[in-house]
């Protein structure tokens, strides 16, 4: 899909013929009276594969389990769009695998600090020592809930 | 040549990092054997092969963790891997399941130990896996650099390149004449006795005793060895893990079902060759490719894999699936030149659930060409039904089973 400039705070799709990979069929039978005047309008259908994964070698899919990320909206069993190839960054959220154990954070990267910070106000931002190992597996790109 | 640093237990650990350095073993399908191992189960002195009902108390032991093969993961990390190694040059050779040749033309003036440190930090940053790479102006002899960028990991962080004589000489010296890629059990045996100990030694002999004695295959890796690439990309010595078919074609196919038939057929010959070997497969990887030498047409070239349900040596499992994936590689308007087959993830038949095609059935061919009737005559479903119904029979024994964390939405792994 392209993106089009923003118009008035809405960002219009237009489909890429290129990337097609889903075609609407024609249903209407043959020997049908009148062609359905929607036949004029057939389209691209929507692909979310296209819209949520940049880099499908590097993409990677993960759900959060329990609530530490809930202000920055991902909620318990919300499905996490991971893209490993791209560089961590300060106030990216990150899944990070810290002392055993996966965790998804945003990152506070200072000069002298790397910090992984919950969004949660029960829960404490962990200072990342010398004495930790930590991996930062992928960084998350998307986030896709069910409501 | 590109090869994954232990490429099961690796695929095990991108999911599961507190793995690393620990040793870990990966169970043939019905957890019958070890096929895979860690560098760490390997300094304990696990044999490839071992029976796992064997070695249970050493697994307790020395704390190993044990797993049964996940061929749905890895052969979707695998998929992952190639498409990467893809982006940095068209002419890919998947040469089985963790390794592939990449050949550059007019790289001359590229610093190429730095271009393969960059290809091995893409791939471990997007995927996940630890690969190494040999660099060198033949086949034979980026197999030689490979070795030499894995064992001397510390030294050559995972990078080797043969570019001066120097080099090579050294290379082959300290090549094991029975490690060299293509030569056989029988080979190495009768090469000893000649007083041939290393790839070195080998070089050395006259071209016309190696012709008369291992042919002419002997002696176009004779030729390799010594920096002349004779072997060209798809081709050369076939792989212990891997069986390929791959033909070009005496006259361009351009038409989908010409390029069906001919991929089907190879993948029957694939299934003969893996009968014959008492082998199993647990995926399949089909190619087609235009002629890049006809400049003037549109050049298209691609590649895919699939994951069997199970270890199979049937031909018509293989060419129907071989069939299914040419159908998608498909793109009208395109000469193909050439196209081919590759089974791996090899499993020896005995570890298999029994089928209806198993070797020791002295009626397969004719229960074959049964099927294939049936098969003509009442349409492809109902052999689909036979198929799964014996699937369900012998339902796998796999306790050791990892999720399958890239193909299966309800298995992905869960983060705090």
């Amino acid at each position: 899909m392209k993106k089009r400039e923003p118009s008035g705070g809405l960002h219009f799709y237009t489909p890429d013929p290129e990337e097609a990979t889903e075609q609407w069929l024609a249903e209407e039978g043959v020997s049908a009276g009148f062609p359905s005047p929607a036949d004029d309008f057939k389209e691209v259908r929507i692909s979310l594969d296209k819209t949520l994964i940049k880099n499908k070698e590097a993409t990677f899919y993960a759900r959060v389990d329990g609530e530490s990320m809930i202000e920055a909206g991902l909620d318990d069993g919300d499905l996490l769009v991971i893209d490993r190839s791209l560089e961590p960054q300060d106030g990216k959220i990150a899944v990070c695998f810290i002392d055993g154990n996966f965790t998804v954070k945003r990152l506070k990267v200072t000069a002298t600090e790397v910090m992984l910070m919950p969004e949660n106000k029960n829960y404490k931002p962990i200072l990342v020592t010398e004495d930790n190992e930590l991996l930062i597996w992928g960084i998350v790109t998307f986030v896709v809930k069910a409501v | 040549m590109v090869d994954c640093n232990n490429f099961y237990a690796s695929c095990e650990r991108i999911f599961q990092p507190q793995l690393e350095g620990k040793p870990i073993a990966i169970l043939s399908n019905n957890d019958g054997c070890v096929i895979a191992r860690s560098n760490e189960a390997k300094a304990l002195g696990l044999p490839m092969g071992a029976p796992a009902f064997k070695y249970k108390h050493f697994f307790k032991t020395h704390q190993v963790r044990v797993f049964s093969s996940n061929y749905p993961l890895y052969g979707d990390m695998s998929g992952r891997i190639m498409s990467v190694l893809k982006q940095f040059t068209p002419k890919v050779e998947v040469y089985s399941i963790d390794e592939a040749f990449l050949q550059f033309e007019g790289f001359d003036r590229y610093d190429l130990s730095q271009y393969g440190m960059d290809i091995k930090k893409r791939v471990r940053k997007w995927t996940g896996m630890p690969v190494s790479i040999g660099v060198a102006p033949s086949k034979a002899l980026a197999k030689v650099a490979n070795k030499i960028a894995k064992k001397f990991s510390d030294k050559t962080q995972g990078v080797y390149v043969i570019d001066s004589d120097e080099k090579r000489i050294k290379a082959l010296k300290w090549t094991k004449i029975e490690d060299v890629w293509g030569i056989g059990n029988k080979h190495s045996k009768r090469l000893q006795l000649q007083n041939v100990h290393t790839a070195y030694d080998f070089t050395q002999l006259p071209d016309a005793w190696v012709r008369k004695e291992m042919s002419v295959v002997g002696l176009r890796l004779k030729k390799d060895l010594e920096g002349e690439a004779t072997l060209l990309l798809e081709e050369g010595a076939s792989s212990k893990k891997a069986i390929a078919t791959t033909r070009s074609f005496d006259k361009n196919v351009t038409q989908l079902a010409d390029l069906k038939e001919r991929v089907s057929t190879f993948a029957s010959l694939c299934a003969e060759k893996l009968r014959r070997q008492q082998s199993s497969c647990h995926l399949i990887y089909v190619f087609v490719r235009s002629n890049p030498f006809q400049k003037n047409q549109p050049q298209y070239r691609n590649g895919q894999m699939i994951t069997l349900p199970f270890a199979t040596h049937s031909s018509l499992r293989l060419s129907q699936s071989a069939v299914k994936v040419v159908e998608k590689l498909y793109r009208p308007g395109i000469q193909y030149k050439k196209a081919g087959v590759i089974v791996m993830g090899l499993v020896p038949s005995r570890e298999r659930q029994l089928d209806l095609f198993s070797e020791e059935n002295p009626k397969h061919d004719a229960l074959m060409q049964a099927i294939d009737s049936v098969h003509k005559k009442y349409g492809r479903h109902k052999i689909k039904i036979a198929n799964q119904n014996l699937r369900r029979t012998f339902a796998m024994k796999q306790a050791h089973l990892s999720p399958q964390y890239t193909t299966h939405i309800d298995d992905i792994i869960r983060i705090k």
